[in-house]
Order: structure tokens, then C-alpha cells, then sequence
């Protein structure tokens, strides 16, 4: 086909969302919104011990309450489970994965894990009667901190492995043993990523109909993945994939906590199937702090080896990764998504990583945004600075000099670096800041000793996303692929239906693949209606998360457009009676080279629609389906720059200025982009210096509730300063990579290391996150690391 | 059960309420007004913010009875002739919304900010929406929302 240059409306235009005029004036499809008749409600009820045999259930009190329709413990309800639910991803040939039903019988593993339901006919009458389920416990010691979980006496999580050991995942390239011994300078670092808990404003909420004439059962659900959610709870309750729909409409905010397949998601399903009416369930914030994922809580090891001028030659990591109680959809591979970038955007020889990934008496650990990322980004840039100031050298100096320059770059951990140019990206991030002039102040303050001292921290970093190319995921025994699927569908009336199986909850895919769809095809954007998240009516689909979306489901609508454009020249070739050759297109049109004879793809879809003149054997209609599996991960990279401002006398970090130049390749949507940006720099910042989940002896969850776990408020946060290089990715025709996580992957080391570098004069080499005033101030009068 | 008389978005409800009704509930079940949202069990996120007498207030710390004979207005009452109002077209242009959960509570929020103060510095904006979560945006567009629709 002979393409000229395409006539670019809205691609790479800060084009103003179509998603929000409905969110704004709260026409909202949220699923805690929906009401079907006859519906009634469920109520989890809670262990409250973080381990415990359960000697004896009770619901008969709750079953005898006003407006309660059913009760079941966990031993009620085994009959109905087909499986477990679902983990997706065991790691190793012998990684541990615990029978984890929806409903525990035997024993609680952590505070939270559910062990009954009530069934009322309206929210309140269900909470009121989970109250009179009597439970009895024998209470049994709990572990909650991975270091201790792996000890030889930590209290074990599941009785049947002997330990609480789940795997062991090793990643070895290159002779690091020697690059070691033969290192002129070495660093030996432990870090902590502290348990995070995802807090989406959103809570979760499901609402299944069953159709009983049928065997249907439709699942309204607040998921990231409604596609997987579907074939995994099939196995989960024996439900066929052919019976189950589900839909997820108005999603919010998920930062990978709704990139799972809860317990509530089955129980209700099987509540429908029992009872055959609809039954809902919506989660409080108390319920959101126990009973949905959380992230992090890993302890780090990381070495680094290098020469005396600071070229560094090998890097050397150990982790110990806490699962929680059970194995949720992804939790054992959270720390390999991390484990081929510990040696971050730098030139280096030797490779040795090992996970293990280890049960805790805890809600269980899975995605949360970044997902391993922000923690090998962390653990290698905190190191880097180390070995900076070992040396005592510039961090910036130390950083170009170990810079992946060429692309493509196979990098020690073995996998293949498409673009980038890191150079640029700290360049104009310098600029941003004006370094030399932040150095002058902080001299100048630190020789008048001033309370207020100042740091400021880098980020160079390049992260994997996008996940991912199927064989890769398969070698890593990641149990689905990584594909995604759009169809375009020109309707005869000049509109058109673009079908995607992302499944977006904030992003604004709606907006950025009208913008695709839009130019690619020469339509309006008015004229692009966006489906998506049902699996009935887009059944291909692997949804959202991973930073995927543009750069996987937005390739796979790129060549679902070629796919029609390309059915739509043999019809208009064939109407102007002209070689397909003869036709040049741009912008939606096809013109007969050197005339001005022209038509449209809209003119075209008529066409097939009518079916009346057709070149012989081509099918009627104009819609195609692509299926797009990326050859490569998506890189993006870039520098972040963090200055912190610290009260020496309270201990407090004031974040000043922060600086992001990001490289994310082609950008669809700069505004949107951006907008993922803050929102990932400012959750980043959270785990630096707010945010952390901590649990009691007893195993008890004390940051329970907004109150006490610091979400973020505006009065927390400054303006971040966002730009962008680019390097185009040379994997897809876009030239686009992923952007979702790139904010929260490489703020919260910037954060860090400026924290560090503020208290260096007081001889301070590490502060533990999050840095609370308490700890900063601690380790400014202990001058080291706290 | 309690009698109340309430005005929402300018038009009179009278309706029984159980005492311990919060007056969001009664918005979303008992009206269906479902553009207010609960966030959270600690009126800690703000998501549920709307206006009683003109003033932003948690729906989610209010009792339906406390709201007897009070004006309420909720995110559906806000536009008027199917036009938004220029605080929710300032959060539009500005991208100050992203999954829009938080959304109505911001905008409403917002509203009641520019009542009090019509032309706030960033730092009072900031300080202002410390009531308001947000988990999408890292509010630097929100601030801009807020500004914009200042100057509007």
C-alpha cells in the first residue's frame, strides 16, 4: 500500500478528554451506584487475629436476625469451590502455592482473612448481623516481619511446608565472583521498601446477577481485569467461561490493587448461584486496609563492584520479598518484575541476583504501582550515590560515566534495552534545576550552619513495562500472555467502534485511542466511540496494568487500523477502477495518484455496509480485529531530580522542587501523559516520606484507616516540574512506550538521596523510609544511618 | 424512624429517615444521587463533600436529620441548562481529574473554597483541599483547576 506522510489531527495534541463531562457532573457507572431488584448484600466477617485455629463457627444468631437472608461459614461453603483462587504465577517448579479459598475453614493466616458470610437485605442489616457470627479461635503465635519469617523458629504460616519459605528465584550472568575480588572499590548496602498500602479512593465493589433460566451469571466488578478475572474464576467456581460475563464500567483509581481476583469477587458469584438472586458487596476503607493487596515489604542486599575512576563492573543483589499469608493472582513474581534492573541504566559486566520470596502472618503483597521497579530503582540508585561519596565523586559524574550509551543495549541482567538516551534526559533535568547555583546555596548553608539544610537527589533510571512479549512471560512461567487485541468496526454511517481489551480506571484510554483511531481513519473524534471492559462484547483481552495499555493495546489498534484501511483500498480501488497501487492515502483518504479523484475509508464503509459493488470473493463489512503481541518490554527511562529543604532542629522534610524529565518515546497525549506523571512522582514521594503499613506483635494492622496510614494531601505535595526527551521506541510503529508507572519507579529514590545528601555533613549515610521526622531527627543526632 | 424536610439542588424533599442515617446515604439510596461518592469510613478523603447552606461539608459526618431544613447541593445540582459549571470546566481544561472518583468531593470543594476566598495563592489552595484525596493526580493539575476557575 503506497502511504504518504498521514495527516496528523489529534496524535501527539494535548486533545481534552472525552471521559470527563459525565465524571464531572457525577453520571457516574460505579458499581457501588448499581441497584437490581432483589438484590441483597453481603458482609465478610474478619478474623481478627493474624493466626488462629478456628475451633468453632456459629451463624445460627446472625440467621436468626431481622432482614438476614443467609449465612455460611468457611466449612458451609467448601462444597462450592471448583479451585483455589487463582496465582498465576509460580515462580519456581517448586514455589509454594497454599490452597487459598475465599473463605477460610481451618485456620486465619493473617487480621482480615475471611471466615464467614452474612446475607442481608440491605448493607446495614448484613453488617449488623456479621456481628453475631460467634467464631471461636485458639489463638497461635503470628509472624509479621519478613526477616524474621524466614528465621528457623518464626512461627510457619502454612503448617505444611515445615518453613515459610516459598521460593527461591536466582538470576545469574557473567563471572561477578571475580569482577568482585578484583573490584578496586566495593559498597554492601541493606535497604528496606516498607509494606505500602495502595489506597485507591475507589473501594472495591462486585454485584453479580445470575440468570437462572440460563446459567448466566453477569459480574459488575471494580477490577483492572475483568478478562482475567473471568477465566480464573471460572476455575475458582466452576462456573464455565461460557456462562460468566464480566463487566467492569466505571473503574477508579486501581495502582495494581484491583490487578487481582479477590475472595469477594467468588463468594458472590457463589452466593448468586446459591440463593439465585443478585447480591452485591461493597468494601469499607477498614475492609480496603486488610482485605485488598498491599505492596512492597521487601528487605534489600545489593553490592556493587567497581574500578577506582568508578566505572562500575558488577552488582550483586539479595532479597527477601514478603508474600502475606496466601499467593493473590501475581504475588510471587512482584520481585522479578525488578529483578533484570538492579543495575539500572549503567554499562555493567556482572549479574547475580536472588529472591526469596517468604509467608507472613499479613495481607498478601502483590502489585502496587511499579511493582519490583520502584524497588530496584531504589535499591541501585541509593547504592550509586553510596558509592559516589565513597569515592567522592559527583553523583552526576559517576552516573554519565557508567551510562548505557548505544541502543540496542543488551544489559547484564540479559534482556535488550530498545532506545533511550540518558544522557539528554539528565542534561536538560540539570538545566531544570540549576545544579550549580542548588550547590552554591547548600555550601553557603551549610558553612553558616544554618538549621535549614538542603539536599538534592537523582534518579537516572530505565524501567521494563508493558508487559510483555508472551514467550518471554512463559520462560518465566508467568501463566498467560501478554498480548492485546483492538477491533475497529466502520460503521455505514461514517462512525466508528473501537473495541479494546485494556480496561482502563483513570488513564483516559477513551480520549488517547479516539486520537488514534481518530487519525489513522480521518474521522472526527466525536465520531470514535471507545468500548471497553465487558468481556462479552470485547472477549479478547488481557487488561490493564504493567504500564501496558498504549504500548501494547494501543499497537494492536494501530494495526487493526491498517487491517481495514487496507480492506477499504481493494473497495475503492475497485469502485475508481484503479490498481490498488494507483492509490496514495492520507488522513482517511485515498486519492488515484495525480488526479483528485478520491474516497474516503467512511465513504468506503458505506460500501462494504451496502455490499452492492464489492470486488468479487471480499467479505461485506468493514471491521477487523488485530492481536498484537509486543516483540520486546517497553524502556522508558529519564532523570528525576528531588531537592528537599530539612528543619535540622524537628527532623522535617519539606519536598521544594522536584524535577522529572521522562523519556517515554512518542507521546499520544502530552496532557494525559503528564498527568500519569504527577500522579506516579506523587505516590513515589508517599513512600519516601509518608507512607508505610505497620503491624503490632500480635500481628494486628495499627495503620488501619486514613487516620493513621498518611495518604497524601495537596498541603503534602509541591508542583512537579514535568518534560519529556524522546526515543521513539523502535519495536512498534508508533514509536510509543509505556508511561503509568514511570513516576513512582523513579521518585522515591530522587526523594532519598536528597534526604541523605542534606544530613551528609552530619555523617549520615542512609535514613530508613518512610523519613518521618522522628527518624531524620534520630539520625541527625546519631550522625549515621538510623 | 424521622421525619425531615430537606432542599436538594433546589427542589423540597420530604422523606423518613432511620436516625442514624448519614445524609451521603441518603443522597445515594434514598434520592439516587449517586454523583456523591464514599471513599472512605473516616471522613478522612473527602470524596463525599457537598454544600449545606452554601459551606462544603462530608456528607459522610452529617446525619440526615442534621440536614432538616438545610439547602443541600450535590455535584448533580451544580451545572445549570446542561452546561458545566466553571469550576467543573476548569478541572476539564485543566486535566485536574483522572479516574473523577474524587472528583465531585474536589469540585465541590472547590466551590465552597471560591465562596470564602475568590482568588486563593497556591499554598491556600493546597491547604484548602488538605480535606480532599486525590490518589490519581498528584493535584498539580487540580491546583491549576482551582486557579483556572478563580480566574474564570
Amino acid at each position: 500500500m503506497a502511504t504518504t506522510e498521514a495527516r496528523t489531527t489529534y496524535i501527539g495534541a494535548p486533545v481534552e478528554r472525552k471521559e470527563d463531562a459525565r465524571l464531572l457532573r457525577g453520571e457516574t457507572r460505579w458499581v457501588d451506584n448499581m441497584t437490581l431488584p432483589g438484590m441483597v448484600w453481603m458482609a465478610v466477617v474478619r478474623s481478627p487475629y493474624a493466626h488462629a485455629k478456628i475451633t468453632r463457627v456459629d451463624v445460627s444468631k446472625a440467621l436468626a436476625a431481622d432482614g438476614v437472608v443467609a449465612a455460611f461459614s468457611g466449612a458451609e461453603l467448601a462444597d462450592e469451590w471448583a479451585g483455589s483462587l487463582p496465582c498465576a504465577w509460580p515462580v519456581t517448579g517448586d514455589c509454594h502455592i497454599p490452597q487459598h479459598h475465599p473463605l477460610t475453614a481451618d485456620k486465619a493466616r493473617y487480621a482480615g482473612d475471611g471466615v464467614a458470610v452474612v446475607v442481608g437485605e440491605s448493607r446495614a442489616l448484613a453488617k449488623d448481623a456479621a456481628e453475631l457470627v460467634e467464631v471461636d479461635y485458639e489463638p497461635l503465635p503470628a509472624v509479621t516481619d519478613v526477616g524474621e519469617a524466614i528465621g528457623d523458629s518464626a512461627p510457619v504460616v502454612h503448617d505444611d511446608y515445615g518453613d515459610n519459605r516459598a521460593y527461591t528465584w536466582p538470576l545469574k550472568n557473567g563471572d561477578v565472583d571475580r569482577l568482585f575480588s578484583e573490584a578496586a572499590v566495593t559498597v554492601k548496602e541493606h535497604y528496606r521498601q516498607q509494606r505500602l498500602i495502595p489506597n485507591a479512593i475507589v473501594p472495591r465493589s462486585v454485584l453479580v446477577q445470575p440468570v437462572l433460566a440460563t446459567g448466566e451469571y453477569t459480574m459488575w466488578s471494580a477490577t483492572q481485569v475483568p478478562h482475567i478475572a473471568r477465566v480464573t474464576l471460572s476455575g475458582t467456581t466452576g462456573i464455565p467461561e461460557t456462562k460468566l460475563r464480566v463487566i467492569a464500567p466505571d473503574v477508579g483509581g486501581g495502582f495494581g490493587s484491583k490487578l487481582n481476583v479477590y475472595a469477594e469477587e467468588a463468594l458472590c458469584l457463589v452466593l448468586a448461584r446459591r440463593l439465585g438472586v443478585p447480591v452485591k458487596w461493597t468494601e469499607e476503607r477498614s475492609e480496603n486496609y486488610v482485605a485488598t493487596i498491599h505492596g512492597r515489604d521487601v528487605l534489600q542486599e545489593i553490592e556493587l563492584a567497581a574500578t577506582a575512576e568508578g566505572k562500575i563492573t558488577a552488582v550483586r543483589v539479595r532479597l527477601v520479598a514478603a508474600m502475606g499469608a496466601y499467593m493473590q493472582l501475581v504475588s510471587p513474581g512482584i520481585p522479578l518484575l525488578g529483578a533484570w534492573l538492579y543495575a539500572g541504566c549503567y554499562d555493567v559486566e556482572g549479574y547475580d541476583f536472588e529472591c526469596v520470596g517468604v509467608f507472613t502472618n499479613t495481607t498478601p503483597t502483590d502489585a502496587y504501582r511499579g511493582a519490583g521497579r520502584p524497588e530496584a530503582t531504589y535499591a541501585i540508585e541509593r547504592a550509586v550515590d553510596s558509592l559516589a561519596h565513597k569515592l567522592e565523586m559527583d553523583p552526576v559524574e559517576l552516573r554519565r560515566k557508567n551510562f548505557i550509551t548505544e541502543f540496542p543495549a543488551t544489559i547484564a541482567s540479559g534482556l535488550e534495552i530498545d532506545s533511550g538516551d540518558f544522557h539528554a534526559s539528565l542534561d536538560r533535568a540539570l538545566e531544570l534545576v540549576d545544579y550549580d547555583g542548588f550547590r552554591r546555596d547548600q555550601a553557603e548553608r551549610r558553612g553558616r550552619g544554618d538549621s535549614k539544610q538542603v539536599g538534592i537527589g537523582f534518579s537516572t533510571y530505565v524501567e521494563m513495562c508493558g508487559l510483555a512479549p508472551s514467550r518471554i512471560l512463559g520462560a518465566i512461567r508467568y501463566g498467560a500472555g501478554g498480548w492485546d487485541a483492538a477491533t475497529v468496526r466502520c460503521l455505514p454511517t461514517g462512525t466508528v467502534q473501537v473495541l479494546v481489551g485494556t480496561s482502563p480506571h483513570g488513564q483516559g484510554h477513551v480520549t488517547t485511542f479516539s486520537q488514534i483511531a481518530a487519525d489513522r481513519l480521518g474521522v472526527p473524534i466525536e465520531n470514535v466511540e471507545v468500548l471497553h471492559g465487558d468481556t462479552t462484547v470485547i472477549p479478547l483481552g488481557m487488561d490493564t496494568y504493567g504500564s501496558r495499555s498504549l504500548a501494547v493495546g494501543g499497537v494492536a489498534l494501530y494495526h487493526a487500523t491498517e487491517k481495514v484501511i487496507a480492506k477499504a483500498q481493494k473497495i475503492v480501488a475497485h469502485q475508481l477502477e484503479v490498481a490498488e497501487d494507483d492509490l496514495d492515502y492520507a488522513g482517511g483518504r485515498f486519492t488515484v495518484k495525480g488526479t483528485d479523484k478520491s474516497m474516503t475509508v467512511t465513504d468506503a464503509a458505506l460500501s462494504a455496509w451496502t455490499a452492492h459493488n464489492l470486488p468479487d470473493g471480499l467479505e461485506p463489512g468493514l471491521e477487523d480485529t488485530a492481536v498484537y503481541d509486543p516483540p520486546n518490554f517497553s524502556w522508558p527511562g529519564g532523570c528525576h531530580i528531588a531537592v528537599v529543604e530539612i528543619d535540622t532542629e524537628t527532623g522535617a522534610v519539606e519536598l521544594v522542587r522536584y524535577v522529572a524529565v521522562d523519556d517515554v518515546g512518542n507521546v499520544i497525549n502530552p496532557m494525559i501523559v503528564d498527568g500519569q506523571v504527577h500522579g506516579g512522582i506523587a505516590q513515589g514521594v508517599a513512600q519516601a516520606l509518608l507512607e508505610e503499613a505497620i503491624y503490632d506483635d500480635h500481628g494486628n494492622l495499627t495503620t488501619g484507616s486514613m487516620v493513621s496510614y498518611l495518604v497524601p494531601s495537596a498541603a503534602e505535595l509541591p508542583r512537579f516540574e514535568v518534560e519529556r526527551t524522546e526515543s521513539p521506541s523502535p519495536t512498534n510503529p508508533m514509536g510509543v512506550k509505556g508511561v503509568g508507572e514511570t513516576g513512582t519507579i523513579a521518585s522515591t529514590a530522587a526523594v532519598m538521596n536528597a534526604v541523605v545528601d542534606a544530613l551528609s555533613p552530619y555523617g549520615v549515610t542512609d535514613v530508613e523510609m518512610p523519613a518521618k521526622p522522628e527518624r531524620v531527627w534520630r539520625a541527625i543526632q546519631e550522625g549515621g544511618a538510623s | 424512624m424521622r421525619q425531615i424536610e430537606i432542599s436538594v439542588n433546589g427542589e423540597s424533599h420530604s422523606a423518613e429517615v432511620e436516625p442514624r442515617q448519614l445524609l451521603v446515604y441518603f443522597l445515594r439510596e434514598q434520592l439516587g444521587l449517586t454523583g456523591t461518592v464514599v471513599g472512605c469510613d473516616t471522613s478522612s478523603c473527602g470524596s463525599c463533600t457537598v454544600l449545606v447552606d452554601g459551606e462544603s461539608v462530608k456528607s459522610c459526618t452529617v446525619l440526615a436529620v442534621q440536614a432538616d431544613g438545610r439547602a443541600v447541593t450535590t455535584i448533580e445540582g451544580l451545572g445549570s441548562n446542561g452546561e458545566l459549571h466553571a469550576v467543573q470546566q476548569a478541572f476539564h481544561e485543566q486535566h485536574g481529574l483522572q479516574c473523577g472518583f474524587c472528583t465531585p468531593g474536589m469540585v465541590m470543594a472547590t466551590v465552597g473554597l471560591l465562596a470564602e476566598s475568590p482568588s486563593p495563592s497556591d499554598d491556600e489552595i493546597r491547604h484548602a483541599l488538605e480535606g480532599n484525596l486525590c490518589r490519581c493526580t498528584g493535584y498539580v493539575n487540580i491546583v491549576e483547576a482551582v486557579k483556572a476557575a478563580a480566574a474564570a
